[in-house]
């Protein structure tokens, strides 16, 4: 994933959808938009998993966690579901060769490449201000790096990815983006 | 606030869980061989016990899958989780003497 290193803006504008179009500080902690992504939801049978994340290139990833290869990550979100992010230019490869490999075997492919948005937070503050809206403990001897797991952000569901100790990919359905940046503001100025 | 192990995910706060009703109710294979009488039974009756109780729950902000679980409706102790579609677990699985629960067949 390519991260739109830019300095943080001090009066931020946001998206249609809430999310801000350039880096936001938030204390300590600064937030970076992800670039737009192709992404999808499959969902297959959990033998035929493998078979399906080899077509892309991937080695299916074990419960929890994700796999990745180049541009290429496969998100594990339920045993036999998991999210797909990549390039925009490759979304038709994704889809003709899945088409492809799986030779007559049933899956579903979903292209929710606009439902969701995503955003990266980075910095030594990150985990903590994830913990003002997440119930779960975020520390890396339980949520290790490379971890990942839908779950709560206060009232929204999300899915949570950690790429590095201090740094999380959040995606989420864009319609929440406001009601998370909203929090995750606040919380920034309370801590 | 109740910690529930889900069987995909491990332990996770209840409030990632919904309650989805007793569980090991089969529908009648054949709908249309059942009277009237066994059909209202499969729709609307349930055993309701107090003490062990047999329930679906399903991991809704987290794998999303339904999932079973038994659990001491006066405790509300949760006594073991397991995958849909498994077997009910036996008295001595869940490490309970079987004259203090009597099973609904
Ligand atoms: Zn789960």
């Amino acid at each position: 994933m390519r991260e739109t290193l830019m300095d943080a803006a001090p009066h931020p504008s946001f998206d249609e959808a809430g999310l801000p179009l350039t880096a936001l500080a938030l204390g300590a902690t600064k937030l970076y938009p992800a670039p737009d992504l192709a992404r999808f939801v499959l969902r297959v049978r959990p033998e035929d998993g493998a078979r399906a994340a080899a077509a892309w290139g991937l080695s299916l990833p074990d419960a929890l966690r994700a796999s990745t290869h180049k541009d290429r990550h496969v998100l594990w979100q339920g045993p036999d579901e998991f999210l797909l992010l990549a390039l925009t230019s490759e979304k038709q490869e994704i889809i003709d060769r899945l088409q492809a490999e799986m030779g007559g075997k049933p899956y579903s492919l979903v292209d929710v490449s606009h439902r969701n948005q995503a955003f990266l937070l980075t910095g030594e503050g990150a985990q903590q201000l994830l913990e003002t809206g997440c119930m779960l403990d975020l520390d890396p001897a339980s949520f290790p790096v490379g971890m990942t797991t839908r779950t709560l952000f206060a009232k929204a569901d999300l899915t949570l990815w950690r790429r590095d100790t201090h740094t999380f990919h959040i995606e989420l359905w864009r319609s929440f983006m406001p009601y998370v940046m909203g929090l995750l503001q606040q919380s920034a100025v309370a801590a | 606030m109740l910690l529930i192990d889900c069987p995909h995910c491990g332990p996770r706060p209840e409030l990632e869980f919904r309650y989805g009703g007793e569980a090991h109710v089969a529908r009648p294979a054949e709908p249309a061989t059942v009277d009237d009488a066994q059909w209202m039974a499969f729709l609307y009756l349930r055993s309701n016990p107090k003490g062990l109780h047999f329930e679906r729950w399903r991991h809704m902000s987290g794998c999303g899958r339904f999932f079973n679980c038994a659990r001491d409706t006066v405790s509300d102790k949760i006594l073991k989780t397991y995958p849909a579609g498994q077997a009910r677990p036996s008295l001595e699985a869940l490490g309970l003497a079987p004259v203090d629960h009597e099973v609904r067949a």
